[in-house]
């Protein structure tokens, strides 16, 4: 293993994500404050909906926002880069293993993911005004699940870009992350399902349901939610799987 | 010293498009049905048990129409494209078991540039040299001098995505020198480039030569192949089907030299003495005074014509004498001009 490539890999990455920061915020922060200050202030205020669902949103917010941004960090420049200019090229050719590069796209959408996810909690708080009580009295747990969340985030941005072509970005969006976004228990806790079945065990192969439930849990455990050794088991499984799946797609699309 | 390559038995078949071609198009998960049935119309043999040894510190060639093999040859030695079969050395690595060790080796230009579009001319050589492990001062320094010599230093800081073919190809050369390998790639180095930054190309490579590097080289224009290289491999159909030193492989040919003579006129006596002078292969008279002679020699040939012609009561007026070229060596070899 070859560190030096490694970090200058990485140093790369945060070279063009310092560069394009302003609308990077944007395009991952945005929608999910506008969310906030819609559903956690007006209509909590206006009384349509109750003050502790302010509570209960942030984590679930917290969640989205990484899981885009993590996903997105990842998958867009990769797709970009695997097109017919194979900008990756001068990467693939560095003195290091390739799995190597993956895994540093994979560090790299993670610090994006967990930044993205901690500027959620204090301008959701700023946002929402008074009334939401976060707690931070488990702080092992929740540093364990903003990894673990943080972490497949950039293994399925690393999946999903090496399985889609630039014409299908727009696809990707609606066919994969709006469902995610609505199925993933980020604006409801899971438990409100039960009245649907069917759907309550459906989502649970949709991996923000996991993300929003741990956050709620290790940040607003008197919201309902999962246990937290059940969200933390499912996360491992699923950046086991994520990370195998990544690395598969990666390799068969950087050498023929 | 220098590094020299060893080509065994090498074969590819690909059952997904080749390197070049545009991919990306489609969720690639597909159903197994699709994907097996598309694999059944891909089987496409790009290599066909190619053989080869490239010395250290030459010239090399693969000269070859469009799809004969060469740009899968290079992405085999380069690490690019996994071999079905066969085994690929680069000094005494074995490209495909010490993949990190052949890489630190080689430099490599594309066919097409393959810049990173997110950063300016210099950041791509900056962080080229830092993935190559360069310390700062090191990278810095490279940097200047390749940006000066490659006459790219006063749009060094601009975004290569604003950069003019001819410039995108230049900084392509300076990015895989930048680590000083000792096997330099180039795949069609002078497709789309105009005369003079051709010219400027093939002293760049001269030199680069000089220090003793190894180059390998494909292209399928035979002045380059026939300029710039010491040795030759002509592939065609993923196949060698000729490999020399460019004057070796030129006089392999029969009757490849072609005397373009001229006369005040052409007697049909002269046409029949030309014939049968020795080493003649065929003649040609396009009108009454001039004659295309085809034969295995050149000069030796023209006391004999100037005799011929004397005794007919012709006057020459001009000879002009073509050598063999790598076109009639193509044609020679595989029935088919370079250019079809």
């Amino acid at each position: 293993m070859n560190w030096k490539t490694f970090y200058a890999m990485l140093a790369r990455d945060g070279h063009v994500a310092r560069r394009n920061l302003f609308p990077m915020l944007l395009q991952n922060l945005l929608q999910p404050l506008l969310f906030v200050f819609i559903f956690g202030r007006v209509m909590t205020t206006s009384g349509i909906m109750r003050p502790e669902y302010k509570t209960l949103l942030l984590p679930g917010i917290m969640a989205i926002s990484m899981v885009l941004s993590g996903i997105q960090a990842v998958a867009m420049p990769l797709i970009t880069e695997f097109q017919f200019t194979r900008e990756i090229e001068d990467r693939l050719l560095a003195p290091m293993e390739i799995g190597w590069l993956a895994v540093e796209k994979i560090v790299a959408g993670m610090i994006q993911a967990l930044v993205a996810g901690l500027v959620v909690i204090p301008a959701g708080l700023l946002l929402m005004g008074s009334g939401v009580n976060l707690s931070f009295h488990q702080p092992f747990a929740f540093v364990a699940v903003c990894l673990l969340v943080a972490f497949f985030s950039a293994a399925g941005g690393l999946t999903l870009g090496c399985s889609v072509g630039q014409t299908q970005i727009g696809l990707m969006f609606s066919l994969v992350l709006a469902p995610m976004i609505m199925f993933g228990c980020a604006y409801y806790p899971w438990s409100v399902l039960k009245a649907f079945p069917v759907l309550q065990i459906a989502v649970l192969v949709n991996p923000l349901v996991y993300a929003s439930e741990g956050l709620r849990g290790a940040l607003a455990p008197q919201a309902p939610h999962m246990h937290m050794a059940v969200v933390l088991g499912a996360l491992l499984l699923i950046d086991v799987a994520l990370l195998a799946a990544g690395l598969n797609r990666f390799h068969r699309k950087a050498v023929s | 010293m220098g590094i020299g390559i060893r080509i065994e038995e090498l074969r590819k078949v690909y059952d997904t498009p080749p390197p070049m071609a545009a991919r990306g198009a489609g969720f690639s998960w597909g159903g197994a049905r699709s994907g097996r049935k598309e694999k059944k119309k891909y089987e496409v043999q790009a290599l066909d048990g190619i053989s080869l040894e490239i010395h250290p510190g030459e010239v090399f060639g693969l000269l070859g129409p469009n799809g004969a093999g060469k740009t899968t040859t290079i992405a085999v030695l380069t690490t690019r494209v996994e071999p079905t079969s066969g085994r690929v050395f680069i000094g005494e690595h074995d490209v495909w078991k010490e993949q990190v060790k052949a890489k630190r080796l080689i430099g490599v230009v594309p066919q097409r540039p393959n810049l990173d579009f997110a950063l300016t001319a210099r950041e791509i050589l900056l962080f080229h040299g830092a993935y190559f492990g360069q310390s700062a001062r090191e990278r810095e320094r490279r940097t200047g001098e390749l940006l000066e010599k490659f006459k790219l230093t006063d749009r060094a800081d601009h975004m290569v995505r604003t950069f003019s073919g001819g410039m995108m190809q230049r900084l392509s050369i300076a990015r895989a020198m930048m680590h000083d390998p000792e096997v330099l790639f180039l795949d069609e180095p002078s497709a789309g480039l105009d005369p003079q930054t051709r010219l400027l190309l093939w002293e760049i490579i001269r030199d680069y030569n000089r220090l003793g590097k190894t180059i390998v080289i494909t292209t399928h224009y035979m002045e380059e192949a026939d300029t710039l290289c010491d040795r030759l491999a002509i592939i065609d159909h993923g196949r060698i089907i000729a490999q020399g030193t460019p004057q070796d492989l030129k006089r392999s040919i029969p009757g490849g030299y072609l005397l373009r003579l001229r006369f005040d006129r052409v007697p049909d006596q002269l046409m029949a003495e030309l014939q049968k002078l020795p080493g003649v292969t065929e003649v040609r008279s396009a009108d009454r005074i001039a004659a295309d002679v085809y034969a295995d020699r050149g000069g030796p040939l023209i006391p004999a014509i100037v005799n011929a012609a004397q005794a007919a009561g012709a006057d020459l007026h001009d000879v002009h004498i073509e050598e063999p070229s790598l076109e009639t060596l193509f044609l020679h070899h595989t029935g088919r001009s370079l250019r079809d």
